[in-house]
């Protein structure tokens, strides 16, 4: 091996730092899935009766349907009889403040850097805090509740507001729309909710933390946003597991829907468990994510930075039906030691003179795989759709694969598509170079990545952009040195 | 400052430096002349601390310290400075960020706090002018799409903000017209002090009309075979390197 790569080798090798377990009483399932277990899913919700037949009937549906093969990525079959389909922290009574929180739990999210606090105030961040599936806590209700806006956990909606949520619900992820969309249908266990009345622009940053503590133990948790009319909402989403040698099972829905002249960001900084070096361990992450450009002028975005995960199966995608909405997905993903990422997006031009635009910028490390998958769709009805997809692939060492996968089907000529892709090295120039300014190895991997990445994280709201640079060089550390 | 002793280097088995000897002490402006291939490039690299040269022999100290047995970024830190031949693009990574994390890095090593943002920017503006560069080519991603000679001015700047002992200049001086030589030489020799010192590698005599040194060497095939004051320079003007070449068959 040469000495550049040696170099690599050792920069992409460290430790995930937020792989602890926090021991705190558990209610769980059985392991394994039937119609049983789904039932138990939804009476320990209290779910009403509609919400029951709507997990029946995808499970139903789960049944009939196999696992896509088609990504780039390779795992052993999932033994879904295998796998605990609920699982909750054992205090459940609903918390009327967040004093209310067992102590345990609270330190668990301190650890992890997210403060369920009023503090969290100054920076302006609401908090909903899912552990194993379920919501612990939702900060600020009280404030949004003010302006009309609803942020609570999705089994909070299923109860107290039935009918955005049965009006919702599937509407952009129908419920049969694949394998794992399917599972979740069935067995979704909670999430996020999130409605932006008409008109009103959200004053702070929406946030989820997701958490996966309980041995295992599946996650699958939906979230579904709603933005009306000419209103607007930063949504963001930071996830981690503790380490464990089994793979765990994360299959999540989102769903966002963006009504006339509404603008929704939503952002995600992934940090799942990735397993070991040799590729034992890690969580798959097989997750569904859409939104809907429902009304004229509306704008969704999609931003992500996703370091974590043994494998990720992801694709935030944008379907365009108003006129002049826009679609965009900026996107991080790092893969480092035995990782596999097959990630991208899907922009679906069907309204007049939409926009879209895609900036993926992949790095991989050590022994990694990771691939963009794109699709660019112009419907017959989209005059002037404009799309732009920018595909970059950044290389550390030569054990590594990186590979593109971009579909362009357009059906109305007067589309006006641009893809550009490129492929580059950190090469030992670069380290050279500013290691004779004074900058170590493993700091100028990280100035070269970030510059890499600049525009994508750019997008992400400031606090997160600096969380994110931050996981970027922790998760190459160890790759060069 | 640097003391030199019988340094032999090589890379991919063949012997480019064969026994160099030399002695700089601070305050002193030393040329290194000598035609392409005879291994300019390679001391300065070799003294840089870059890897891919095997050093088999020799020993070189700088500042007291053994400087082989150093990082690279640890003989940054400790006040060596090259100025690249060919600087290397960066893309997505401006100058000012690159040169703070640069600064900072020095600035940890010497025990001192990082500069805060106010301050860095001040020192910024003040080596600018000194180097006559613009603050939107600061704000570019480093050497990205830069010309041959807006990337040897940023070197100058660079070695303006990090202040070294001891900076190695290899061939600054090619592809600079001759307003921007002016410039840099101005940089030079405003930054030269009895404290530090400076190594220019050209072949030619241009920049020396504009930066004086107190000596002369000439490198001819891996050994340093003359060494003078200003006027070798301009007697290897005139005479060309065959004089040396000629020289050199008779002596050895
Ligand atoms: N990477 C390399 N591999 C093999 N030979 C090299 C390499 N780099 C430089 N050389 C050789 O070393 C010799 C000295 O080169 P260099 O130090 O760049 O000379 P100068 O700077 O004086 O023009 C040349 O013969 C050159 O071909
Ligand atoms: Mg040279």
């Amino acid at each position: 091996m040469s000495k550049d790569n040696l170099i690599l080798d050792k920069l992409t090798s460290s430790e995930y730092k937020y792989g602890f377990e926090t021991n705190i009483e558990n209610d769980s399932a059985p392991k394994g899935l039937n119609e049983d277990i789904v039932r138990l899913i939804s009476s320990k919700k209290d779910e009403p009766e509609w919400m029951l037949e709507w997990r029946l009937k995808a499970f139903k549906k789960w049944q009939s349907l196999t696992e896509p093969k088609w990504p780039n990525v390779k795992y052993p079959e999932i033994d879904y009889q295998n796998i605990i389909y609920y699982s909750a922290p054992k205090q459940q009574v609903s918390l009327d403040s967040l004093d209310d929180v067992d102590p345990e739990l609270r330190r668990t999210f301190e650890k992890l850097g997210i403060s369920l606090d009023e503090q969290k105030r100054l920076t302006g961040v609401a908090v909903d805090a899912i552990i194993d599936s379920v919501s612990v806590a939702t900060t600020f209700k009280d404030k949004l509740a003010e302006l009309g806006i609803i942020f609570c956990s999705f089994n909070e909606a299923v109860h107290n507001h039935p009918d955005l949520v049965r009006k919702y619900m599937g509407s952009v992820v129908p419920m049969n729309d694949n394998y794992f969309a399917t599972l979740n249908s069935a067995v979704f266990s909670d999430g996020s909710f999130c409605y932006i009345p008409k008109g009103v622009r959200c004053p702070m940053e929406l946030s989820t933390y997701f958490r996966i503590n309980a041995a295992n133990t599946g996650q699958f948790e939906r979230t579904l946003i709603i933005a009306e009319e000419g209103s607007y909402v930063s949504y963001l989403e930071g996830c981690t597991a503790p380490s464990r040698d089994e793979n765990q099972l994360h299959a999540a829905i989102v769903e966002i829907i963006a009504a006339k002249n509404a603008e929704i960001k939503y952002s995600t900084v992934q940090n799942w468990y990735p397993g070991n070096k040799e590729g034992v361990g890690g969580v798959y992450n097989f997750v569904t994510k859409r939104g809907l450009c429902e009304g004229n002028g509306s704008k969704i975005s999609w931003t992500q930075v996703e370091t974590g995960s043994a494998i990720t199966w992801k694709y935030p995608s944008c379907i365009l039906k108003g006129d002049n909405s826009i679609g965009e997905f900026y996107s991080v993903a790092v893969t480092n030691n035995m990782q596999q990422a097959d990630t991208g997006s899907k922009m679906i031009h069907i309204g007049k003179n939409t926009k879209s635009r895609i900036v993926s910028k992949g790095v991989s490390a050590g022994s990694s795989q990771n691939s963009y998958r794109g699709l660019v769709q112009v419907l017959p009805r989209a005059v002037n759709a404009r799309n732009f997809s920018q595909c970059d692939s950044l290389l550390m060492g030569d054990k590594c694969g990186a590979h593109t996968f971009p579909y362009i089907e357009t059906r109305n000529s007067t589309a006006h598509i641009e893809h550009e892709a490129t492929t580059s090295k950190i090469g030992e120039d670069q380290i050279f170079y500013c290691n004779q300014r004074g900058i170590d190895t493993e700091d100028a991997v990280a100035l070269i990545v970030n510059g890499y990445c600049k525009e994508v994280l750019n997008k992400l709201p400031m606090e997160f952009a600096v969380e994110a640079q931050k996981l970027l060089a922790l998760t190459l550390e160890g790759s060069v040195g | 400052m640097l003391i030199i002793d019988n340094l032999k280097a090589s890379i991919e088995e063949k012997q480019i430096l064969k026994g160099i000897n030399l002695q700089i002490k601070a305050g002193e402006v030393h040329a290194i002349m000598g035609p392409n291939g005879s291994g300019k490039s390679t001391l300065a690299s070799v003294l840089a601390g870059r890897d891919s040269y095997d050093v088999s022999d020799g020993s070189v100290s700088f500042l007291g310290k053994d400087l082989l047995d150093m990082t690279p970024e640890l003989r940054a830190r400790e006040g060596l400075f090259l100025a690249f031949q060919y600087p290397i693009e960066i893309p997505g990574v401006s100058s000012t960020n690159f040169l703070k994390a640069a600064v900072n890095k020095i600035r940890e090593h010497r025990g001192q706090d990082a500069m805060d943002a106010v301050t860095f920017l001040k020192l910024i503006k003040e080596k600018m002018k000194l180097v006559e560069i613009d603050q939107s080519l600061l704000s570019r991603s480093l050497n990205d799409g830069f010309s041959g000679g807006e990337k040897k001015r940023n070197e100058i700047f660079q070695m303006a903000v990090l202040e070294p002992r001891l900076a190695i200049l290899d061939e600054t001086d090619s592809g600079l017209d001759i307003d921007a030589l002016r410039i840099v030489a101005n940089g030079v020799n405003t930054l030269r002090n009895k404290d530090n010192a400076t190594v220019i590698v050209t072949h030619y005599q241009r920049l020396l009309d504009y930066i004086i040194p107190d000596f002369v060497h000439v490198l001819y095939d891996g050994k340093i075979v003359k060494s003078g004051t200003k006027e070798l320079a301009l007697e290897l003007e005139e005479k060309g390197y065959d004089w040396i070449r000629e020289d050199e068959q008779v002596t050895s």
